[in-house]
């Protein structure tokens, strides 16, 4: 999975987490939990679809690189 | 073949009415699917089915009200073999009236227990109502004293209580208890449980209201929209709701269910601060312990498993109110009422605005990872509008939990009756001098309102000191 690939992935767990959401006015660098008014329930659910879509466990201590827009794209880019 | 029974949602109810089905003849069910929707003197309530199969036969049609017992439909199991069912059609008309008779027989049996004992310093109904009763007629500004008991030993029924509010509603002076004469129109308008307590709660006048439900029953969604929707004539606080939802037609049904939400909301929060004298305590709690756990915990656990710290602070607060039942329960009548088990209270805000407060039921019995799954189960279904009606009215306590926005001190508002609000703040690294020692630990500062008629601030200090020690030991939780 490129970066690209990886954004749209990210993005599209996010509409199904926050289906209200306009993904579209989200920086890459913002947080994504207040940016997006992710909840902790939210966001696990974020880990857990996208865990999902690329096959792998994310693990608790990754949490934090998965963040931004950004960081969470590096960091899945690199999997699935 | 599996039987499919009207069940017995609550100890007080020996009838149901049949709502919807889910299903139809052929369907494939699993166990524990909700196949039906009942309506109950409580609440609308989604039914699962206990066996596994497929749906033979329906046997009541919706907006059909039938004793307790009654088949509702059959379910032809899987693997239990090639018998095939013996029964003729026939006999599905024939169960119905048989349940019936059985219940019509055992009421006088029921008549004659023994009235509850009577405690001399009670006020005179006390005896007749239960404490719901009695949370259900404040609720709908009903007053006890007037109402018929038609119940067991002259109890008075959820039914009388609602009877009573409708009637109040459309003022009959001169025969305010008596039964409706036969001349009065053929059916009766149906109503919904949750719409009439609406209805009361937003000061709609349900004979203006038409019903979408079945057999015109009228629902919670109508009454909603009533109480948007400008209308001919309407008195008391309907007016301003009215007034409000008038803007222009173009209103969408969103803005309605988001304006009445607002409305109920504002009418509870404003009894409580106009009647409750809250007090507030707060105590930082250490949490080193619990999120080490919480960790190492998800570190071995699925992620459609894992904990959040809220799971653990809610069953910290769960079980603190089991230990502290002072402060688990109702303040009614001017005396406090223990809630029967501890049901948590959770305040859902739903995206795109709103509040809603369901509860987990029997909190304090559950492990962590129980809780955990039912909250997010809990919080699922409250934002996609599937809850199920008994959530919404049984919370003995109530939990807020603000940390995800940010916040690190919550000064609640109590949720009339109950007597105690739990505030969460957000999970934060604070220096902390342990030994001498200063170090940065995880904290939440958790809050307690209180109100001050049913308890006393040594008992509330004891409810968070409770708390603390707990979430000091997470493992034993």
């Amino acid at each position: 999975m490129n970066i690209q690939q990886a954004t749209e992935a990210i993005e599209e767990v996010l509409g199904q987490v926050a289906p209200d959401a306009d993904l579209t006015a989200l920086s890459p660098d913002a947080d994504l939990r207040d940016s997006l008014e992710l909840d902790s329930l939210d966001f696990l659910s974020f880990i857990e679809g996208l865990s999902k879509r690329v096959g792998e466990r994310i693990d608790e201590d990754d949490y934090q690189k998965l963040a931004t827009l950004a960081s969470a794209s590096a960091f899945i880019a690199g999997r699935g | 073949m599996a039987d499919f029974l009207m069940p017995a949602l609550g100890a007080d109810m020996d009838e149901g009415t049949l709502l919807e089905w889910l299903v139809k003849p052929g369907d494939e069910v699993r166990k524990g699917e909700v196949i039906a929707v009942v309506d109950t003197d409580k609440a609308a309530i989604e039914v699962e089915s206990f066996a596994a199969g497929s749906i033979e036969r329906l046997i009541v049609n919706p907006g059909e009200t039938v004793p307790v017992g009654t088949l509702l439909a059959t379910i032809a199991e899987h693997a239990a073999g090639e018998i095939a069912p013996e029964a003729p059609p026939a006999s599905a008309a024939e169960k119905a009236p048989v349940a019936k008779k059985k219940s019509a027989a055992g009421k006088p049996a029921a008549k004659k227990r023994p009235a509850p004992a009577k405690r001399a310093t009670e006020p005179p109904h006390l005896e007749t109502s239960s404490p719901l009763i009695r949370h259900l007629a404040e609720e709908l500004g009903v007053e006890l004293d007037r109402v018929h008991g038609t119940g067991p030993g002259g109890a008075i029924t959820r039914a009388d209580v609602t009877a009573a509010a409708s009637a109040a509603a459309q003022p009959q002076p001169e025969q305010p208890t008596r039964p409706r004469p036969a001349a009065a129109p053929p059916a009766r308008q149906r109503v919904t449980p949750i719409a009439r307590r609406l209805a009361a709660e937003l000061g709609v006048d349900l004979s203006g209201v038409t019903g979408t439900g079945p057999g015109g029953t009228v629902r919670e969604a109508d009454v909603r929209q009533a109480a948007a929707v400008p209308a001919a004539a309407g008195t008391g606080t309907a007016g301003a709701a009215r007034g409000a939802g008038a803007d222009g037609p173009a209103a969408s049904s969103a803005q309605a269910r988001l304006l009445a939400m607002r409305q109920v909301t504002a009418r509870l929060m404003a009894r409580s601060k106009r009647e409750i004298p809250h007090y507030y305590l707060s105590e930082t709690i250490d949490l080193t312990r619990a999120m080490a756990w919480m960790h190492d915990r998800n570190r071995e656990l699925e992620v459609t498993e894992r904990i959040v710290p809220a799971a653990l602070l809610l069953k910290a607060a769960a079980v603190a109110a089991l230990r502290v039942p002072a402060l688990n329960g109702f303040w009614v009548d001017d005396r406090f009422w223990p809630g029967e088990g501890v049901h948590l209270g959770v305040a859902i805000s739903l995206r795109g605005g709103g509040l809603v407060t369901p509860a987990i039921r029997a909190a304090a019995d559950l492990p962590p990872l129980e809780l955990m799954s039912r909250l997010r189960d809990l919080v699922t279904r409250a934002r996609t509008g599937r809850l199920r009606g008994s959530e919404l009215t049984d919370a003995t306590i109530t939990v807020t939990n603000l940390g995800d926005q940010g916040v690190e001190l919550v000064y609640g508002v109590i949720y009339p009756p109950q007597v105690a609000l739990v505030g969460l703040g957000k999970v934060v690294e604070r220096p902390v001098a342990v030994d001498g020692m200063v170090g940065a630990r995880p904290v939440v500062t958790a809050t307690l309102a209180a109100d001050h008629r049913a308890t006393d601030g040594y008992t509330g200090a004891r409810f968070l000191s409770t708390m603390s020690e707990l979430l000091q030991r997470p493992e034993e939780m």
